[in-house]
């Protein structure tokens, strides 16, 4: 009785002969099988499908009217150079472009500075300053959007109302260049928020002897901001930078929001909304299907380009 | 209260699920034929409020007695069920009926989705005026839909404000931009009205007024009109007001805009025999203020309107008892106690010519009751309804519309040019899809 339960685990299926290698070899398969089918429903398929809609169009004869006048049909190539050629998507990328040239470096400034004020050592009131900057990173977009679009219309705006008491002139931020500050204001007021949060939780992780240091040699506490704490956060800054580009790429609920109060953005200002347009307003899946392609491949080689690139530069950083 | 109504509700519904099951489980083939024989229950996705209780009439009344139940399903308005609609279609999972616009109409026949229902519904067509009717058979002896209601143009104003600035009310479109001009002069601050992009049936029915016929056919051909002549009038004459800042040119429907209405900076608003119901909420102070008059002419000798908005009750190819929806269709739209609780209920202005001046239009809107004869007037302006002419991608039209429009009266640039531009992307749309189009 005794010298069976003191037998090693792996012994009991000596009577079977050797745990079977393939058996063994199969397990993390197994373990993985759940992930992999819902990888493969939930994700590849509905790409494979919307990949496959792209290179399809349907093509109808005659008047279009009655049963099977209408076909689908294999298009090739057909709606990769609709969409490259048309100037309306390129249109809307610059615009894209010119956005993210203001949101990006004002949110991830911001949220650095916002991080670096609250990780001093004499700031008061960290927690519900925290929160506070955190806040409206929990409001909707859409929320946000509208909540910005009442107070961007002149008439309604309480802002407009305060200059024109004070006699100054109100500015139309609704039209032409200060749309895209209007814009990237509301992404910025909701983004900051999570991005500092990120950059702030890295700061916390530095150990406190690095700054002891610093201190005993003399560092003021700029000089430790910007020598030591912005250095060793970098990291942290790749990552909300790398979530900031894919944000602003896919940029749709606040110019959507903001559409019907305004002759300035038109139903295709951004690329995503393009995409929606074409689908859902002019019923043209096949299009919309391959620009939508077109934008998760653009997407991809944008961020991971940055990243490899920041990668290496780190990788460089530390071989030094 | 609400709670025992909602229980019943429910308990009913397990009883036609469990009866249902029931059927299944014998193994009863009465559900597959197409014959109305047996209880049939059919689904509608309409985006008219209240429409559940008008429904309702039907299920506990006729409905009961044939055995038809009807369930509606609430949806979103006009291009987005337009596109639900196909979607469903295409995976042959249509609901039995289906509120459509009826510019709409010829995009969802072109993808099949709604079928032939001359047979069951084609007696109703005296009910309605023809050109209303016109747009259900699409100019064949098809009929692919019942119409139920429609929006007549008319001019309203503030009758008040206009005494105070000493205007009049324009019979001709030439008077209209007088009177822009006028008011300019009187005060500068005040717009009589807005040139708004944002909703592309503005412009349609406008231009219905002035005599364009944006999609017609010729053999196996479309023919795309656009940029006819009529249309060009229409969208220069807009274009200039604009251009001069005699009318603003911001959009309708903004918090701005519900403003400058409330306050009386905006004076007047072309539109359709729904208004009431919208200035009801965009300006509320202004109640008993307003007065309707018909839309301003091009001639004097003219009497014509266009057409905003409005809605018809399809049946979809989809449908397993294409009969009983059919039925259904027609007794909602035509029936006298359905149609004065579709006006009741859902605020309808029907197309039914019998029911404009009875029951429920026998009086005024609340926020008209300063003119007793507002329906009396309406039923007048809506037969002078002139005809229009949809084709089978309006909403590519329409996309157009918006920013091409958009962008032109922003600058305060040429009209002329976004309706070409209008033109040519409805065009090369039907070129692409493959339709036959006439040059």
């Amino acid at each position: 009785m005794k010298s069976p339960a003191r037998r090693p685990h792996g012994a009991r299926t000596a009577p079977y002969g050797r745990p079977s290698r393939s058996r063994t070899r199969q397990a993390p398969y197994l373990f993985l099988v759940p992930a992999i089918v819902l990888f493969l429903l939930f994700f590849a398929l509905p790409i494979g499908y919307a990949v496959w809609l792209s290179f399809r169009k349907v093509r109808v004869s005659g008047l279009g009217l009655g049963a099977g006048a209408r076909q689908e049909v294999w298009a090739g190539l057909e709606n990769y150079t609709g969409a490259l050629s048309d100037s309306e998507l390129l249109r809307g990328a610059l615009r894209v472009l010119g956005y993210g040239c203001l949101v990006v470096p004002v949110m991830l400034g911001l949220a650095l500075l916002f991080a670096l004020m609250l990780d001093a050592e004499r700031a008061r009131l960290t927690p519900f300053t925290r929160l506070a900057i955190f806040l409206p990173y929990a409001v909707p977009g859409v929320v946000a959007a509208l909540l910005w679009g009442f107070l961007y219309l002149p008439s309604v705006s309480p802002f407009s109302f305060v200059l024109d008491a004070l006699g100054l002139p109100q500015p139309d931020l609704l039209d032409g260049g200060p749309l895209y500050a209007a814009l990237s204001n509301i992404a910025v007021w909701g983004g900051t928020g999570f991005n500092m949060i990120v950059i702030y939780t890295a700061l916390r992780a530095v150990p406190a002897e690095v700054y002891e240091a610093a201190k005993l040699d003399g560092a003021t506490p700029l000089q430790i901001a910007l020598r030591i704490k912005i250095p060793m956060v970098a990291p942290s800054l790749v990552l909300t930078f790398f979530f900031s580009i894919i944000a602003t790429l896919q940029v749709f609920s606040e110019p959507t929001t903001l559409k019907p109060l305004t002759n300035s953005v038109s139903t295709t200002w951004s690329p995503l909304m393009k995409v929606y347009q074409d689908a859902f307003g002019n019923g043209d899946i096949h299009a919309a299907a391959a620009q939508a392609t077109l934008i998760a491949v653009a997407t991809l080689v944008l961020s991971f380009g940055f990243l490899r690139t920041a990668n290496r530069r780190t990788k460089q950083e530390a071989g030094r | 209260m609400p709670y025992t109504k909602r229980r019943r509700l429910v308990s009913s519904a397990v009883a036609v699920a469990l009866g249902a099951t029931a059927l299944a489980a014998c193994g009863s083939s009465s559900e597959d034929d197409g014959a109305a024989t047996g209880p049939v229950t059919l689904t509608y996705w309409s985006w008219a409020p209240g429409m559940d209780k008008v429904v309702d009439l039907w299920n506990k009344g006729p409905g009961k007695e044939r055995q038809i139940t009807v369930t509606v399903k609430k949806q979103a308005s006009g291009d987005t069920l337009v596109t639900k609609i196909l979607t469903a279609h295409k995976a042959g999972k249509a609901p039995d009926l289906v509120q459509a616009e009826y510019q709409a109409l010829p995009t969802l026949v072109s993808n099949d989705a709604l079928a032939d229902i001359s047979g069951e519904a084609g007696d109703a067509k005296e009910e309605f005026a023809d050109g209303v009717w016109q747009q259900t058979t699409l100019g064949t002896d098809a009929v692919y839909a019942v119409p139920q209601d429609i929006g007549p143009m008319m001019f309203f104003y503030r009758e008040d404000l206009f005494k105070k600035y000493g205007l009049t009310v324009p019979t001709t479109w030439d008077e209209f931009a007088g009177t822009a001009r006028e008011l300019k002069k009187a005060a500068p601050d005040k717009d009589l009205t807005t040139f708004s992009a944002n909703d592309s049936g503005l412009f349609a029915g406008l231009a219905q007024q002035a005599g364009a016929q944006w999609w017609t056919t010729s053999g196996d051909k479309w023919k795309v009109g656009i940029n006819d002549a009529a249309t060009k009038k229409v969208a220069s004459f807009w274009g200039g007001l604009v251009e001069e800042g005699a009318i603003d040119n911001q959009p309708m429907y903004t918090p701005a805009w519900n403003k400058a209405l409330d306050t009386g900076q905006q004076i007047a608003w072309v539109s359709a025999v729904w208004a009431p119901g919208t200035l009801t909420t965009a300006a509320p102070a202004t109640k008993g203020k307003w007065a309707m008059a018909p839309l301003p002419q091009w001639t004097k000798s003219e009497n014509r309107t266009g057409s905003w908005g409005g809605s018809s009750t399809a049946v979809t190819t989809d449908s397993k008892h294409k009969d009983a929806a059919a039925t259904f269709a027609a007794w909602l739209n035509t029936d006298p106690q359905a149609l004065n609780a579709l006006a009741k209920e859902s605020g309808i202005y029907p197309a039914s010519t019998a029911a404009q001046t009875s029951g429920a239009f026998a009086t005024p809107p609340e926020f008209f009751a300063n003119q007793p004869d507002f329906y009396t007037k309406a039923a007048e302006i809506a037969e002078t309804t002139a005809p229009s002419a949809w084709g089978p991608n309006v909403n590519v039209a329409y996309t157009t519309f918006k920013n091409a429009f958009g962008a032109a009266a922003k600058n305060r640039s040429d009209f002329t040019a976004a309706l070409d531009a209008m033109q040519e992307d409805t065009v090369a749309d039907l070129k692409k899809q493959g339709f036959g189009v006439a040059e």
